[in-house]
């Protein structure tokens, strides 16, 4: 386990991320603190439209939109990221905090071998000739459990499966050793063996290298599979947050609880229908007033017209009511 | 690669011999028309129809007509007009090919260059007053017909403004062989060049603006900035490169046509004797066998740069490649 006193490797504090609109700021990111010590894999698990996808690329300051406004604080080695020259954001991307994404086909320039890209990175961040960089290509793919690396060094993005895509987008991650990589929903688009051995190739480079991941997913099987703590985001707000055990064996949030419902049970009787949490996710829009799950929750009640803080409960933290009231659900 | 462009190249050869044997059979095998009369030209002498007949072998079936058509623009070359007496087809077409291909050629660099850079930097300033300064100019450019910038330019460099400084080194109308006096060639060519070019620039420039910006939307660019690379390098190795596919297979499709006789209304205005001047020429006097001549030249231009733009296309994006092979 990491050691909890230690300078957290990402420190993010209060991070707003809202677009100007017709109707006025729109919030997307609300008041989002977490932090993730080395070595550590912490799951962001949320609904499409939740943000977690914006937090990740907020951190990576790849939001470009000419219309957002980012407040807040996002320190990486304790050093602040907000607000970084464009230069001085450049040596960090690629080679501290990498990432990956859900489509490693579109993710990828079409008309480059992998190869040339995984070089291209490598000598954006290092002095390496173009042999060289091709060969830690070559030994990066290796590594990644593709197989005949030489060969397929030179192949295109198209020529190969999803699976060996996220392997060259993964092999391409790492090639500067990052000490924090951003997994955005990387087996999403895989199918589910495919998932399982990417799910194992990033606990093993988090064994050997050390490194940081910070995994984004929907999906509460691959939380359980990978994750060590495990931040729960709804409507661009933490709902729930603590290690996986935890919040696995004692969901305190009706969201948390409705998003673990979810998962088919591996043994016993066999469910008629899965239980699904009723309604929609807000629209960024028209987000209600007090708790955002609110209109979804079968515990509404008058408390919830105030939009709850977080409340700790043992090693986890809950944005709901019943905390405090003593009935958590 | 090679088998590629081998099949390519057979292709090519094949929708070649289809368009030859579909001019020859407008030209010659309408019905309820006398090939003859119209090859002999307005108002010809009986002797000169009998000539023609016999010349053309129309009193012999139309595959044997076809053939030696065939033969006598390809093989022999002495395929003859009647209108302007004596006047060697083949040999004309070839005499103009130089001024029309310098004309195209140069008209071409100067609207891939102009347009490559005018697309760029309407992306890289995007939603900005320079954004939209060069896409309303662009607009400006398309709506000009080039004739009307060519006498514009000729009324100012060639007479009004031909005794100052500025204009008095622009030769009189006409082509200017390179191999005698290269300086003389460029003066001679550097206005129709741009005045050819300006529409394209336009053209061009738009197109490559809107899908410059398009690719900047794709996700291998977030993954390129997120990857560290500098902004130069995922504007010209990523966003500009795959951007090219679109840009040169229109490329491929007007510089085709331009050099097949499109730039006409240019070699007109600037008095160049181009394959155009003569395609003009003969429009004039209806002379038949020089139109069809011109108009097989022009299609074979076209297929031959299809079929160029292909194999651009193949080297440019290797999804194209493997597909083909």
């Amino acid at each position: 386990m990491p050691d909890p006193v230690a300078e957290p490797l990402l420190r993010v504090e209060n991070l707003c991320v809202s677009f100007r609109s017709e109707r006025g700021m729109l919030r997307a990111v609300e008041n989002l603190s977490f932090a993730l010590q080395p070595g550590e894999i912490l799951s962001v698990v949320g609904e499409s439209g939740s943000g977690k996808s914006l937090t990740s690329l907020a951190v990576m300051g790849l939001i470009d939109d000419p219309n957002a406004v980012l407040t807040g604080s996002i320190r990486y080695k304790g050093r602040e990221l907000m607000g970084l020259s464009r230069r001085a954001l450049r040596e960090v991307r690629g080679a501290e905090i990498a990432m990956i994404f859900q489509d490693p086909m579109s993710a990828m320039t079409p008309v480059y071998t992998i190869g040339w890209q995984i070089a291209e990175q490598v000598r954006a961040h290092s002095g390496l000739t173009k042999r060289q960089a091709r060969a830690r290509a070559v030994e990066l793919l290796g590594e990644m459990g593709m197989p005949n690396p030489e060969l397929q060094v030179d192949r295109f993005p198209h020529q190969l499966s999803g699976g060996m895509r996220q392997r060259a987008m993964i092999a391409m991650a790492l090639s500067c050793n990052p000490s924090l990589l951003i997994a955005d929903e990387p087996t999403t688009a895989l199918d589910v063996t495919v998932q399982a051995q990417i799910l194992r190739l990033l606990e093993q480079l988090r064994r050997h290298h050390g490194s940081s991941i910070v995994f984004i997913t929907h999906d509460m099987g691959v939380v359980a599979e990978i994750a060590d703590r495990v931040m729960v985001m709804y409507a661009g707000k933490v709902v729930e947050r603590g290690p996986k055990p935890d919040v696995f064996a004692r969901p305190a949030h009706p969201y948390t609880v409705g998003l673990l419902d979810s998962i088919p049970p591996m043994a016993g009787e066999k469910p008629h229908r899965l239980p699904a949490i009723p309604g929609a996710p807000p629209s960024i829009a028209s987000r209600p007033t007090g708790c955002p799950f609110g209109p979804r929750c079968a515990h509404h009640h008058d408390a919830c017209r105030i939009d709850p803080p977080l409340f700790a409960l043992g090693r986890q933290d809950v944005s709901c009511h019943l905390v405090p009231e003593g009935a958590a659900a | 690669m090679i088998r590629v462009v081998l099949a390519r190249l057979g292709q090519m050869a094949f929708v070649m011999a289809g368009i030859s044997i579909l001019v020859f059979l407008i030209f010659f095998a309408t019905p309820g028309t006398d090939p003859a009369a119209r090859i002999a030209g307005r108002n010809a002498a009986p002797e000169v129809l009998a000539a023609v007949r016999h010349d053309f072998g129309f009193d012999q079936p139309l595959a044997v007509q076809y053939v030696l058509l065939m033969k006598r623009l390809f093989v022999t070359g002495d395929l003859t007009s009647f209108v302007n007496r004596g006047q060697k087809v083949v040999p004309s077409i070839l005499q103009a090919v130089p001024v029309t291909m310098s004309l195209v050629v140069g008209a071409a660099l100067v609207w891939v260059v102009a347009s490559v850079a005018v697309g760029t930097l309407a992306c890289v300033w995007r939603g900005t007053v320079v954004d939209k300064a060069l896409m309303i100019l662009g607009l400006i450019g398309i709506s000009m017909p080039v004739f009307w910038v060519g006498e514009v330019a000729n009324l100012i460099t060639q007479s009004r403004y031909h005794d100052t400084w500025l204009f008095s080194w622009v030769p009189g109308l006409g082509y200017v062989p390179l191999t005698q006096d290269p300086v003389g060639w460029f003066k001679a060519l550097v206005i129709p060049w741009v005045a050819l070019a300006i529409l394209f620039v336009g053209l061009y420039g738009r197109v490559l603006r809107a899908s410059l910006v398009e690719a900047y939307g794709e996700d291998f660019i977030r993954t390129a900035r997120a990857k560290g690379l500098g902004e130069g390098r995922i504007l010209f190795r990523h966003a500009l490169r795959t951007s090219m596919v679109t840009f040169v297979s229109m490329f491929g499709l007007d510089f085709g046509l331009l050099v097949g006789g499109g730039a006409l209304l240019t070699e007109v205005v600037f008095g160049l004797q181009g394959v155009g001047y003569l395609t003009y020429n003969a429009l004039q006097n209806l002379d038949l066998p020089v139109i069809m001549a011109t108009v097989m030249y022009a299609s074979f231009f076209v297929v031959a740069s299809n079929a160029a733009v292909d194999l651009i296309y193949a080297a440019l994006d290797p999804r194209v490649r493997l597909a083909r092979a």
